[in-house]
């Protein structure tokens, strides 16, 4: 397996949709290749920042704001 | 005599269907539950469209009422949150073209096409690499990581990775093919691990 072949699978391994057969492919792969382990560990690491750290939380106040008018313009019919 | 009760056909069936039906029905409180709960996700997204908290703030109001008049149209063969995120997908991109002054804004513009490109940084990350910063730092390391990506690659991250829609939900929410989707997430995730490299990578406790 090459390195570009292994990326066209990179998401698929990190979604966990691949077979069982090939999942060994891919680890026989990562065994000898240093950068497709370092590709494939920082990937994963990336996915799970944006999952774990909220950038763009709504504070609690305009939550509030938002939903007293969403629900205003909804009772009146819009 | 036994009575024999109907089979109970809905038992599996997502819990906002119950919702949507009395929200038909007349029942606004239904309503205001279904907004309760998806109200964050929807602001969030059309932050990350719209990169403006005030056009997000309209996004998010423009996208519930939307959703309320056409509930008539909502079928349930997606989830409601699916056909919620589309509208809200479709009201931030109007909000873009607005502030553009009516120039065309598509999920397709500055795409690149480097399909299939091996990344060419190497750099591996230190261990908890989040670590070395505190929250605000992080945070504004990651919302600045995150605005670099083309909008079409940065919307099916957010959906996919962030709000934990599926490849499917994500291609129907979008009008892309699953392909599409796949290849976009795909370069999506790859630049950001490739910038976020810039901080993260190993010597940067030793450099300090």
């Amino acid at each position: 397996m090459t390195c570009k072949e292994f990326l066209a699978l990179l998401d698929d391994m990190i979604d966990g949709s691949v077979s069982p057969e090939m999942r060994d492919e891919l680890h026989k792969h990562l065994d000898h290749c240093g950068h497709c382990k370092v590709t494939l560990d920082t990937t994963r690491k990336t996915i799970e920042i944006y999952r774990s750290h909220e950038i763009y939380d709504i504070p609690d106040s305009l939550r509030e704001q938002l939903h007293t008018a969403i629900m205003t313009r909804c009772k009146k019919g819009c | 005599m036994a009575i024999i009760e109907p089979v109970v056909e809905e038992l599996d069936q997502h819990p906002d269907v119950a919702l949507v039906e009395r929200v038909r029905g007349g029942d606004v409180s239904a309503y205001d539950a279904l907004v309760r709960k998806y109200e964050r996700q929807v602001f969030r997204i059309a932050l990350h469209i719209t990169q403006n908290r005030e056009d997000a703030e309209d996004v998010t109001q423009d996208a519930f009422l939307k959703a309320y008049q056409k509930l008539d149209q909502f079928r349930g063969n997606s989830k409601f949150y699916t056909w919620l995120v589309r509208i809200a997908v479709n009201e931030s991109l109007m909000r873009l073209r607005k502030r553009r002054t009516g120039k065309m804004v598509s999920i397709d513009e500055d795409i690149a096409t480097d399909e299939g490109s091996v990344p060419r940084d190497l750099a591996d990350w230190a261990p908890n690499p989040e670590q070395n910063y505190n929250q605000s730092e992080l945070a504004e390391i990651l919302r600045k990581t995150i605005q670099g990506l083309p909008q079409g690659f940065r919307v099916v991250f957010v959906l996919r990775d962030v709000e934990g829609l599926s490849t499917e939900e994500t291609a129907e929410t979008l009008n892309l093919s699953i392909p599409a989707v796949k290849s976009r997430l795909l370069r999506a995730r790859l630049q950001l691990r490739e910038r976020l490299s810039r901080y993260f990578h190993r010597t940067k406790g030793i450099e300090k």
